[in-house]
């Protein structure tokens, strides 16, 4: 029986078995392959999408669960219009990536963090933004958070000591 | 490479020696662009010719194979590297049309096809010694270090920081340069003035005297066609305007809308996914396998044994998966079952105690030197796992005798040949498709890509295209690890706070000189290399085996400084030769480090400095332990001499990305055996540093000393390690001589 669900913004009945992560429907099925596959546990966060708003790993989610639910992969963060989003904008300005495969995951999952609380501190930043970069792209990704949110570039700060 | 040629290489070298007359410098229909310095594009002039024909069919005019000009003035620049991100295809696009003034918003880059037309003949140029008459850059590369490339070698290669090094200066400038001459001279004729009343600018030839200007787009068809008599002379850097600007990386922005189309994104009608499992002993072979619960999933058509592996087909990666651990396949461990991290640190350490080395470097006495009573420090490292994050994934498909293989991998070229060898086709028959890399690391070079093979002999028996990916799982089991490795650091001091004798002892599978520099000036030194081989396939892993040098010379000439009462700056800097490279690198980051100035209780900070790839690098980190016994890093201060940089702004990520990689492999990265296989199973258990992790500040300066171009994907990585194991033994008086720092906290 078909699941009846929506990728971004339109509705689709999908034919995969019920336990099939999400994940795997977004590439295989629907054909969007800008959500990537990374551990297969929800470490990495390379599959991130939001589903009802919320950063979702969805490489360990069975398809079955997201049924009724509203599904936002990378592809849909653009306006109608086709123009980027501002965290997309961001990203392009700090010239984040570097492979580039973990960036849709980040994206997805920054875009959340900003939605939920406005303009994010580093602490914020540090305890929401999970997903691994093998390329260590973090100072830019915090960096593009920053600017997408308005904030300056943080001016260097002295060292916090461990004691 | 010269040992073990490819069979285009055979084929080619004898023409390249006899038919080419060295200077000449061709662009014309052949698509040759100087045969002095571009040997191997010249070599096979068919293979020119139908690369000149493959470029051309959908418009435009070829030059020299890795530029074509499209009449609306369009500029396509084919690049035989693979951009794995650290931006090589910009910075290539970037020499080229510096040296032919193109309008920047004009070009674009795209990989060549992997064919031998299209080899990366700076890199190659690099290898054949018999060549005469090559430029100076090459002559000034030491011979060790082509000795690394050779084993790393082959004609597609990304790796060892090479791309703007070789290719970028040897070939892509010369091209550029070339073509816009061939264009000056076309418009000379048109315009019916001098060429040397024409100037370039923004894809124009322009005529100020007479106010006319022509389009490289009007002029591309004809100058295609010239010949000129001699080399292009490359412009001076102070007219630079394209180079050594910040532009924009061209790969960026399919990087963040998600249209980015990497090898696991692939895909093409009837195709079916497979994944795989190898003997988890590895040297071990698949000795049985129940294939009905495989099958019994729904989706899963077909299991395919391997002598070493079993693989699920399925109707898409889930089932495959599912299929796949439903099995429980039976391998046998090669002998090798008693192997474990511990026996190997052992086989190690009993091999530098008996003192037979396999092969010996430096100079002076160093016997003598070291006296009767030396400081001694032991060192271990683990086996270190690449974890670029896309996981191994081709796709392949054999139809009317013909295979097609599509995905990313460090030598597309090679990659080809290797399935050549595999399915026994002829190599017209099969085309390797290059696509977009998700990371590498140097996981995906031609040694060690057993996906091709293994791909090319599921796609030789399955009547549809099939697309193999790794999971996650099979990657970490399966790697092409950074050696373990054990080091034996011994030396001797004077009472003027002077090393007298320095001996480095380490023991892995092969020799590290070729990447090794010390840069101390000392009385005498000696490295002696014991080879150690376990079971385990070992590789290059971003700037090899300086990573592991770095942190065994750094540390130990940290303990060393400690043991004299001496600061560590100045304990390196009394060291170091006067007006040395390395010395202003120290000399710097020291001042904008505010080395010596105070910090807060429980935080330290330590130094190091590593040249890797030509490049110089130093860090000074400041850091301290977390209550949960986390180190925790809070500013590191980089000051880089990579000579000059192309990009600066792309370079800088490379430093950033470099020196956090390097910080994650020494905080939690290890690869431990146990009974002959590998334990950790997947991300959750190779912990990699994440966003909170990582050093809130970071200030990278570079030096731009106008040295020779040194690397810059790599040199971030080794100075990483040592720095934090200095900056901690600062913070708490505890020395780490075993990597992870992690474990060693635990315990």
């Amino acid at each position: 029986m078909a699941i009846q669900t929506s990728i971004n913004g339109k509705p689709v009945a999908l034919a995969a078995e019920p336990d099939t992560p999400l994940l795997w429907v977004i590439r295989e099925e629907l054909g969007l392959t800008g959500t990537k596959f990374g551990c297969g546990i929800a470490a990495c966060g390379a599959c991130t999408v939001h589903v009802n708003g919320e950063p979702t790993r969805s490489c360990n989610l069975p398809v079955s669960e997201v049924a009724g639910k509203s599904i936002t992969t990378i592809e849909g963060l653009k306006s109608a219009d086709g123009m980027l989003h501002a965290v997309q904008k961001a990203w392009i300005s700090a010239q984040v990536p570097q492979c580039g495969y973990c960036q849709s995951g980040q994206i997805m999952a920054a875009v959340a963090l900003i939605e939920k609380t406005g303009s994010p501190s580093d602490a914020q930043i540090d305890e929401a933004m999970t997903n691994i970069c093998r390329c260590g792209t973090y100072p830019r990704i915090r960096k593009a958070i920053h600017a997408a949110t308005g904030q300056a570039a943080k001016a260097a700060k002295p060292a916090e000591g461990g004691a | 490479m010269a040992d073990n040629p490819t069979a285009d290489m055979q084929a080619a070298a004898p023409a390249k020696r006899k038919g080419v007359k060295r200077r000449a410098f061709l662009i014309g229909g052949v698509a040759v662009v100087g045969a002095g310095l571009f040997g191997i594009t010249i070599a096979d002039s068919n293979a020119a010719k139908s690369a000149k024909a493959r470029l051309e069919a959908d418009g435009g005019y070829s030059f020299a194979t890795w530029l074509k000009i499209g009449e609306d003035d369009s500029i396509t620049i084919y690049s035989p590297h693979t951009d794995i991100g650290q931006g090589s295809n910009t910075g290539l696009a970037q020499m080229l049309a510096e040296e032919l003034d193109a309008a920047w918003d004009q070009v674009r880059v795209v990989s060549a096809p992997a064919e031998p037309a299209f080899a990366n003949v700076g890199l190659g140029r690099a290898f054949l010694a018999d060549m005469t008459g090559q430029p100076a850059i090459i002559n000034g590369i030491p011979q060790s270090f082509l000795s690394f490339l050779a084993r790393q070698m082959n004609l597609q290669m990304t790796g060892g920081s090479t791309a703007l090094r070789f290719t970028g200066r040897v070939t892509f400038q010369n091209v550029g340069a070339a073509t816009r001459l061939a264009l000056i001279e076309t418009a000379a004729k048109r315009l019916d003035v001098p060429a040397d009343e024409l100037t370039t600018q923004d894809s124009h030839v322009i005529h100020a005297k007479s106010g006319r200007a022509l389009r490289y787009g009007e002029l591309a068809a004809e100058a295609a066609t010239l010949s000129l008599d001699n080399p292009p002379k490359l412009k001076d850097p102070a007219q630079y305007r394209i180079m050594r600007q910040s532009m924009q990386r061209l790969d960026i922005p399919a990087k963040v809308d998600g249209s980015a189309q990497y090898g696991i994104d692939f895909s093409v009608p009837d195709m079916r996914v497979a994944t795989i499992m190898a003997a988890p002993v590895r040297g071990g072979k698949l000795t049985s396998v129940d294939t009905a619960p495989a099958l019994a999933v729904k989706g899963v058509e077909k299991v395919i044994k391997l002598d070493d592996a079993v693989a699920v087909v399925a109707k898409g990666y889930w089932p495959a998966i599912s299929g796949l651990r439903a099995l429980t396949p039976q391998f046998s461990d090669g002998g090798n079952g008693g192997i474990s991290t511990a026996s190997i640190f052992k086989a190690q350490g009993d091999l530098m105690a008996k003192g037979d080395a396999d092969s010996t470097a430096g100079d002076g006495d160093v016997q003598a030197g070291l006296g009767a009573k030396p400081i001694e420090a032991t060192y271990q490292v683990p086996f270190l796992h690449h974890a670029m994050m896309e996981p191994f994934a081709l796709t392949a498909h054999f139809k009317d005798g013909k295979l097609n293989i599509w995905g990313g991998m460090q030598d597309p070229l090679a990659s080809k040949m290797m399935a050549v060898d595999v399915s026994g086709l002829d190599a017209d028959d099969v085309t390797f498709h290059p696509m977009m890399i998700g990371g590498s690391f140097g996981r995906r070079l031609p040694m060690y890509m057993e996906i091709v093979g293994q791909v090319t002999k599921l796609a030789m028996q399955l009547p549809y295209p099939v697309k193999l990916i790794w999971s996650r799982e099979e990657e970490v089991a399966q790697g092409a690890y950074r050696p373990q490795s054990s080091a034996a650091l011994k030396a001797s001091l004077t009472k003027e706070k002077r090393i007298t004798a320095y001996r480095n002892d380490y023991a892995q599978p092969e020799s590290a000189e070729s990447e090794t520099v010390f840069p101390y000036t000392l009385p005498a030194v000696s490295r002696r290399h014991f080879a150690h081989v376990s079971n385990q396939q070992t590789g290059a892993w971003r700037s090899v085996n300086s990573t592991q040098q770095g942190f065994y010379n750094e540390s130990f000439m940290d303990e060393l400084a400690h043991a004299a009462g001496e600061d560590p700056v100045v304990f390196r800097r009394n060291h170091l030769k006067a007006g040395s490279r390395h010395l202003r690198v120290l000399d710097e980051v020291a001042a904008r480090s505010g080395w010596g100035s105070p910090l807060p209780a429980g935080t330290g900070r330590g130094v190091a400095l590593v040249e890797s790839f030509r490049t110089i690098v130093a860090h000074v980190i400041e850091a301290s332990v977390g209550d949960d016994g986390m180190p925790k890093v809070h500013k590191v201060t980089t000051v880089v001499d990579a000579g000059s940089i192309v990009n600066p702004d792309a370079a800088m990520a490379q430093i950033e990305g470099g020196t956090i990689m390097g910080l994650s492999s020494a905080i939690g990265e290890a690869i431990t055996l146990e009974n002959g296989a590998v334990q950790q199973s997947n991300l959750a258990d190779y912990p990699l540093l994440k966003m909170a992790g990582a050093p809130l500040v970071m200030d990278i300066h570079f030096l731009n000393s106008g040295a020779d171009m040194g690397g810059i994907g790599e040199p971030g990585v080794p100075p990483a390690a040592p720095a934090l194991a200095n900056a901690l033994f600062a913070a708490t008086g505890k020395r780490v001589r075993n990597l992870p720092i992690l474990t060693q906290a635990k315990a």
